[in-house]
C-alpha cells in the first residue's frame, strides 16, 4: 500500500503544481480557471471529443515508445521527430505507386515505414558504435538533415502528377494517393458496438490497434525475453552487462534500429487518414513523443495514460479556442509544466525510497547484531 | 596547419587566427576565380555571415560554460526561445537597451530552472533539457498571445543601433567623416587583396553594436575561464568536481553560476534574433534550431570559444550565402570548397595510415567534385543542411581527436564518491 502510495505521489503532486501554475497563468491574465478547466472535462465528457483524443493519443504512444527503447538503454534518441516524417514520407510514397492486394498492400506500407525509420535511427548507431559520436548531438544533427533535407528535397521532387488543365492546390498537393487497397481499416464500426453512433467524418484510425499492439509487444519484449533483460540491464549497469555476455556495441546499433522502426509507424496515423503524405504533415510528434515517454516513466502502462493526457490537453486547445474561456495557450503551458514538475517529482520520490531501503537495511542489521 | 613550424605555433594566437583567416579568404578567392561567381568574398556576405552567426556564438558560448561546469544544456533552444521574446517584449515596452538587459534575464532564468532541476534535484540533464525546449515555446506563446494579442509574433522592435569603424570602413568622429580605406581598396581590383578588403569591410561597417558585444564576449569567456580563479573553479566542477570538494570548493554554487550564465548568453542570442539586426520582432520558430547548432559549434570548437567562434561563423556564412544567392551558383561554388575541405581530410587520414578515414573522406570528396562539375546550381535544401552535414562530418572523422570535460553529464552529489 505504501509502495503504490509512494508511486502514485509523483505524478498526482506534478499535476496538483501544474495545476496551481496554470490556474495562477489563468488568472493573472483575466481568465476564470475554474470554467476553463470545466470547458475541458465537459467535451472530454462527450463521445466525439474522445475519438478526437484517442486518434491524437495513438501516434503519441508509438513515438513515446520509439523514445523509451532507446531511454531504456541510456539512449537517448532525440531523432524519432526525423525518423518518422521521413519514414511516413517514402512509405507514402511506395504506397502511393505499387499496386498489391490489401493485405500485401498494407503490409509493404508498414515495413517500408519501419525500415526507413528503423535505418536512419540505425546510422545514429553506427556513428556512435564505429566513431563514438554521442546520439544526443548525432540524432539532433540527422532530425536537420531528414526534415529541412531530404523530406524537403522528395516532397518536391515526389509531387503527384496533375491531371489535363489542374493547378497545384490544397487538395492535391502531396505524394501520388494511396490506392483504397493500402489503407488501413477504420475500427469505428467496432468501437460503435460498445458505444453510441459516432460523428461520420470523425473515424477511429485503425492505428490504435496497431499502437496497443506494439504497447504489448514492448511489455512482453521488456520483461519476458532475454533480449528485454539485456536492454534493461545495459541501461542500468553497461558495465555489469558486458561483464555478463552482453555485447555492448551490437546492443545500441539493434536498440537504435528497434527505436526507430517503430518511430516509423508514428506517422502512418496520418497517412491512412488522408491516403498520401501532404508538405503540411503534422511535425513536433517527436519531441512531443519524448514528454510522454518522460512522463509514462518509459513504462507502457504509464505511457499510454500520458498520452490520453497530452492527447485530452492537445484537444482541449482546439475546444478553448471554440469557447473563448481561456486562450488555447494555456494547454501547452500545462504540458509542459506538467512534464518539467514529473521528472523533477520523480527524482525525489526515487531519492526518498533509496534513502527508506537504506534505512530498513540499517535496522535490520542492527537488530541482527543484537540478536 | 599546427604542424606547419614550432616557430609558427610560438605567435600569439590572434596573429595566427589572422594568418588562418587570410588562409581561408585566399581559399574562397580561388574558388571564386574558378567557379564564375563574385559573391564568396564580398563585402554584403562577410556581412550576412556576422549577422546569422550571431545566436549560434552565442547559444555556443552559453553551452560551453554549462558544459565545462559538467552540464549538458541541450535546453539552449529553449533559453533562447525565452531571450527572443523578453527581449522583443522589454524593447517595445522599456526600449532598446531594456529589452537587451530584460532578454538575457529572460534566458538566464530557463538557465536557473535547468539548474534547479539538475543541481539540486538530479534529474537527467538530457531529461530536464528536453522538458525546457518543450515548455519555453509553450510559454511565450502564451505570453505572447495574453500580451502581444497573437501566439505567435510581436510589433516590430527597435534596436541600440550600428557603428561604421573610422578610417578602415569611413566612420564618422565627431561629425566628420574619415576615408573609407578599404573601399578604396577593393575598388582597384586587384586579386586577393581587394578580396580581402571587401571582405573585411563588411564586417567594420554598419555593425550592430549586438555584434561588437557577442564577438567581444568570445576573448572575455576565455579570460574568465582560463584566467580567473571563477574559470578554474567552475572547470574543475566540470573535470574532477570530487576533488573540487575537497579542496573546498562549493561546486553546487559554481554549477548554478555555470548554468545561470548559460542561460543569459542563449538569451542574449535570442535578443539578437528578436532584434532589427535579425528578424526585428519576435516571432514563434525564428529561432530556427540554432540553439541545437550552438551545441554543435561547442563541439565542432572542442571546447573552446575561439573554436565555437569559427563554427558560428562557418554557419553563418553558408546561411547567409545561401541568402544572398538567388540564382544559386555562389552556393554552387561552395561545393567545390567542400570537395577541397574532403580531400584535405582524406590526405591528413592518410599520412596519419588511418586507411577508412582517408578512403571514406576520398570517396565523399570525389563525390562532391562529381556534383559540382555535373551541375550549374545546387538546390536550397543543400544549403539549408550543410552546417549540419559539416558538423557530422566533423564529428566523423576527428571525433577521436575532440576532448571533452570528464564529467560531463554526470550528476553530481556533494560527499558521494
Amino acid at each position: 500500500m505504501r509502495r503504490i502510495l509512494m508511486t502514485l505521489a509523483a505524478p498526482l503532486g506534478a499535476l496538483l503544481l501544474t495545476l496551481i501554475i496554470s490556474s495562477l497563468a489563468l488568472w493573472a491574465f483575466g481568465s476564470n480557471p475554474w470554467a476553463a478547466y470545466g470547458d475541458m472535462l465537459g467535451h472530454a465528457a462527450k463521445l466525439d471529443t474522445q475519438v478526437d483524443i484517442w486518434n491524437r493519443a495513438t501516434p503519441l504512444y508509438l513515438s513515446a515508445i520509439a523514445a523509451s527503447i532507446g531511454f531504456r538503454m541510456n539512449l537517448f534518441n532525440i531523432g524519432v521527430e526525423g525518423q518518422y516524417f521521413l519514414a511516413a514520407l517514402v512509405a507514402a510514397q511506395v504506397g502511393g505507386l505499387v499496386s498489391l492486394p490489401q493485405v500485401l498492400h498494407i503490409a509493404v506500407i508498414f515495413l517500408v515505414a519501419m525500415a526507413v525509420g528503423g535505418a536512419w535511427a540505425g546510422l545514429a548507431g553506427v556513428l556512435n558504435v564505429t566513431r563514438g559520436i554521442n546520439v544526443v548531438i548525432s540524432t539532433i544533427m540527422l532530425n536537420f538533415i531528414a526534415v529541412s533535407g531530404l523530406a524537403a528535397w522528395w516532397i518536391t521532387a515526389w509531387q503527384a502528377e496533375l491531371g489535363e488543365g489542374e493547378s497545384l492546390s490544397a487538395t492535391n498537393l502531396g505524394t501520388t494517393p494511396i490506392h483504397d487497397s493500402g489503407l488501413l481499416p477504420h475500427i469505428t464500426g467496432f468501437v460503435e458496438t460498445f458505444t453510441g453512433d459516432i460523428r461520420d467524418n470523425n473515424p477511429v484510425s485503425g492505428m490504435l490497434v496497431v499502437a496497443l499492439l506494439v504497447g504489448i509487444g514492448y511489455h512482453v519484449l521488456l520483461n519476458r525475453t532475454t533480449f528485454g533483460f539485456d536492454l534493461r540491464s545495459s541501461g542500468m549497469n553497461p558495465f555489469a552487462a558486458r561483464a555478463g555476455g552482453v555485447p555492448p556495441k551490437r546492443m545500441i546499433v539493434v536498440a537504435m534500429i528497434l527505436s526507430g522502426a517503430v518511430a516509423g509507424l508514428v506517422g502512418l496515423v496520418e497517412v491512412f487518414e488522408i491516403g498520401k503524405f501532404r508538405p503540411n504533415q503534422i511535425q513536433g510528434l517527436g519531441f512531443a513523443g519524448i514528454g510522454v515517454a518522460l512522463l509514462g516513466r518509459n513504462s507502457p502502462l504509464g505511457m499510454a495514460f500520458a498520452a490520453l493526457l497530452f492527447g485530452f490537453l492537445d484537444i482541449s486547445s482546439v475546444i478553448l479556442q471554440q469557447t473563448g474561456t481561456a486562450s488555447r495557450e494555456i494547454v501547452v503551458i500545462m504540458q509542459g509544466i506538467l512534464l518539467l514538475a514529473a521528472v523533477v517529482a520523480y527524482e525525489v520520490v526515487r531519492r526518498i525510497k533509496i534513502r527508506e531501503e537504506a534505512r530498513a537495511t540499517a535496522e535490520a542489521l542492527a537488530q541482527g547484531v543484537a540478536a | 596547419m599546427t604542424a606547419l613550424s614550432p616557430r609558427f605555433n610560438a605567435l600569439p594566437t590572434a596573429i595566427k587566427w589572422m594568418v588562418y583567416a587570410l588562409l581561408g579568404i585566399l581559399l574562397l578567392t580561388i574558388v571564386q576565380s574558378i567557379g564564375a561567381t563574385d559573391k564568396l568574398t564580398s563585402a554584403p556576405i562577410s556581412r550576412e555571415m556576422l549577422r546569422w552567426s550571431l545566436p549560434v556564438l552565442l547559444a555556443g558560448l552559453g553551452g560551453l560554460f554549462a558544459d565545462r561546469a559538467g552540464v549538458v544544456n541541450i535546453g539552449l533552444e529553449g533559453m533562447m526561445i525565452l531571450g527572443m521574446w523578453f527581449g522583443a517584449w522589454g524593447a517595445l515596452e522599456y526600449g532598446p537597451w531594456a529589452g537587451v538587459v530584460i532578454g538575457t534575464v529572460g534566458g538566464a532564468a530557463g538557465g536557473l530552472l535547468h539548474a534547479l532541476a539538475t543541481v539540486t534535484f538530479g534529474v537527467d540533464q538530457i531529461i530536464s533539457g528536453v522538458a525546457i525546449n518543450i515548455l519555453a515555446p509553450a510559454g511565450t506563446r502564451y505570453l505572447s498571445q495574453e500580451v502581444f494579442g497573437s501566439p505567435t509574433q510581436s510589433p516590430r522592435t527597435t534596436g541600440i543601433g550600428d557603428w561604421d569603424v573610422p578610417f578602415l570602413a569611413g566612420g564618422s568622429i565627431f561629425g566628420w567623416d574619415s576615408p573609407d580605406i578599404l573601399l578604396t581598396v577593393a575598388n582597384w581590383n586587384w586579386w586577393f587583396v581587394s578580396d580581402v578588403a571587401d571582405f573585411s569591410r563588411g564586417l567594420l561597417r554598419g555593425t550592430s553594436i549586438l555584434a561588437i558585444i557577442a564577438v567581444a564576449l568570445v576573448p572575455i569567456s576565455a579570460w574568465v575561464l582560463w584566467r580567473t580563479r571563477f574559470g578554474l573553479r567552475l572547470r574543475i566542477s566540470g573535470e574532477q568536481p570530487q576533488a573540487g570538494e575537497s579542496q573546498g570548493v562549493n561546486i553546487y554554487a559554481y554549477k548554478y553560476a555555470a548554468v545561470i550564465i548559460s542561460g543569459a548568453l542563449a538569451g542574449l542570442g535570442g535578443v539578437v534574433i528578436s532584434s532589427p539586426e535579425l528578424s526585428g520582432q519576435f516571432l514563434e520558430g525564428n529561432s530556427g534550431g540554432r540553439g541545437f547548432i550552438g551545441l554543435a559549434a561547442v563541439i565542432f570548437g572542442n571546447w573552446r570559444p575561439l573554436g565555437i567562434l569559427l563554427g558560428a561563423l562557418l554557419y553563418g556564412y553558408v546561411f547567409g550565402l545561401d541568402l544572398k544567392d538567388l540564382d544559386g551558383t555562389a552556393s554552387h561554388a561552395l561545393l567545390l570548397l567542400n570537395a577541397i575541405a574532403l580531400g584535405g581530410v582524406a590526405a591528413w587520414a592518410i599520412t596519419r595510415r588511418r586507411a577508412t578515414d582517408g578512403v571514406l573522406a576520398g570517396l565523399l570528396a570525389v563525390g562532391a567534385l562529381i556534383w559540382w562539375l555535373a551541375s550549374e546550381t545546387v538546390p536550397g535544401w543543400w544549403s539549408n543542411i550543410l552546417p549540419y552535414v559539416v558538423v557530422l562530418l566533423v564529428l566523423v572523422f576527428f571525433a577521436q581527436r575532440l576532448r571533452e570535460p570528464a564529467a560531463i553529464g554526470q550528476a553530481y552529489r556533494r560527499g558521494g564518491s
